[in-house]
């Protein structure tokens, strides 16, 4: 039979479906996964990118920097960090959240620095202080770029965490390509890449849905007031 | 460093496998979206479809496309052909949007008068349109160039050699100098195809690099 009738067999293989090894589980680590770095990535990268943002300070140096951790090889840093370490999940979260920071400081200085001046400094001349600016005004009419920076990050985590598993310890959807591939089981690596697709594809659209309610939001404020 | 000294041959062998890997998918992206992106350009409802499938396309995990097209196309699961095929869809997705948007800068006084002048619909398209979108062209493929680079130590878990095999052998092995060599080549080797394409660009486009000092001048 051919790769692509086999893989829709194990797919559909009820046996797939159920236990540790599972997809449904497999998917929930790989969903762990994903949040708990772009949860880590958010802490390290949106307070300095709002800073960078609102500040207009450091600007060079962080398009610099993120230019430089995107040519980083993710696979690079999770071997090195796992050897160097021995804590695999720890080597994982490592590398997924340096791929995480860039898109992420990018959304947050990008989307203040989107921002009319003008009304900012009309923000200023009502007497706002610098916190209730930033809060009130700028975040607010950032937040489409925000999330398009969490977007970004979501989706580049997801379909990164899938190299997990070369280092022994992670689990994820990234058991049954590695896996597969280590033991030939070519129906198993095609079923396990049309689930990180099908994810990937989903988590997509939820934060397309997201981007496009809080536009809408941002866009239909003037008419109620 | 005497890992390195005494591996010159297999790190050389890998660097030329990536340099290879990454040329071609980054060359064959910005080929097939150039008349891609100049329709998309002309026509509103090609330029709403060519981004949203661009965009799905770049969705698409680097990883899984890869592994996935054997039974799609029918290639071998260690066939380099999946790596080259996996990376220009994402170069195409990417450049697809930026020549859209290249050829979009344009400004139509300047094609009215090209064409007021005697060019042609292929001359203006390939001596005034696609040298004009030249600058937003170079920033698309230095973006893709990049993203490349890096997606091509990926294909090193699908078995093709290239610089990321150096991460999977040792962590295998337990050889720090080997992954860090690696690490060191694909960062390098991202930078240097950047350089040259900055250089290329300042050649080719000579008048942008002129109106970024001017402006660099009155600022």
């Amino acid at each position: 039979m051919s790769v692509a009738s086999d893989s829709w067999d194990w797919l559909t293989d009820s046996a797939n479906w159920s236990g540790d090894a599972g997809i449904p589980h497999r998917t929930l680590e790989h969903l762990q996964y994903t949040g708990l770095t772009i949860a880590i990535a958010a802490v390290i990268a949106i307070p300095l990118g709002l800073y960078i943002g609102h500040t207009g300070r450091f600007r060079g140096l962080a398009v610099a920097s993120t230019g430089a951790l995107r040519a980083l090889p993710t696979l690079g840093v999770l071997t090195l960090v796992s050897l160097n370490t021995g804590i695999n999940l720890t080597a994982t979260l490592v590398a997924l959240v340096l791929l995480a920071i860039p898109p992420l400081l990018a959304g947050a200085y990008a989307g203040l620095e989107s921002v009319d001046p003008a009304t900012v400094d009309a923000a200023r001349a009502v007497g706002m202080t610098h916190w209730q600016v930033l809060w009130r005004v700028e975040v607010p009419l950032a937040f489409p770029l925000l999330v398009g920076g969490f977007r970004s990050a979501t989706l580049q985590v997801i379909a990164t965490a899938t190299i997990a598993p070369q280092v022994p310890g992670p689990g994820g959807l990234g058991v049954y390509l590695l896996g597969g591939l280590a033991v030939g089981d070519y129906p198993r690596v095609v079923g396990g890449a049309v689930i990180v697709i099908v994810l990937a594809l989903v988590v997509d659209l939820l934060f397309a849905v997201v981007q496009r309610l809080t536009t809408r939001r941002r866009v239909s404020t003037p008419d109620r007031v | 460093m005497r890992w390195i000294g005494n591996n010159t041959d297999l790190i050389l062998g890998y660097l030329a496998s990536h340099v290879w890997l990454s040329i071609v998918p980054t060359v064959l992206g910005f080929l097939l979206a150039l008349p891609i992106g100049w329709w998309a350009n002309r026509v509103p409802a090609v330029r709403g479809v060519v981004l949203s499938v661009g965009n799905v396309l770049y969705t698409i995990p680097s990883l899984a496309f890869i592994l996935i097209l054997p039974g799609v196309i029918g290639t071998g699961f260690l066939d380099p052909l999946n790596i080259v095929i996996a990376l220009t869809v994402y170069a195409v997705a990417v450049m697809a949007r930026f020549a859209s948007d290249g050829f979009a800068s344009v400004s139509p006084a300047v094609l009215d008068s090209a064409r007021a002048s005697g060019f042609g619909a292929a001359g203006l398209a390939l001596r005034v349109e696609l040298p004009l979108a030249g600058p937003v062209l170079l920033a698309g493929l230095r973006v893709v160039s990049v993203s490349t680079v890096s997606l091509v130590s990926v294909g090193a878990l699908a078995g093709v050699d290239n610089l990321g095999r150096l991460f999977t052998e040792g962590v295998f092995t337990g050889n720090t100098a080997e992954i860090l060599t690696g690490i060191v080549l694909v960062v390098a080797l991202a930078l240097v195809l950047d350089l040259l394409l900055v250089i290329a660009g300042r050649a080719l486009l000579p008048w942008s690099a002129g109106a970024r000092r001017v402006r660099g001048g009155v600022a």
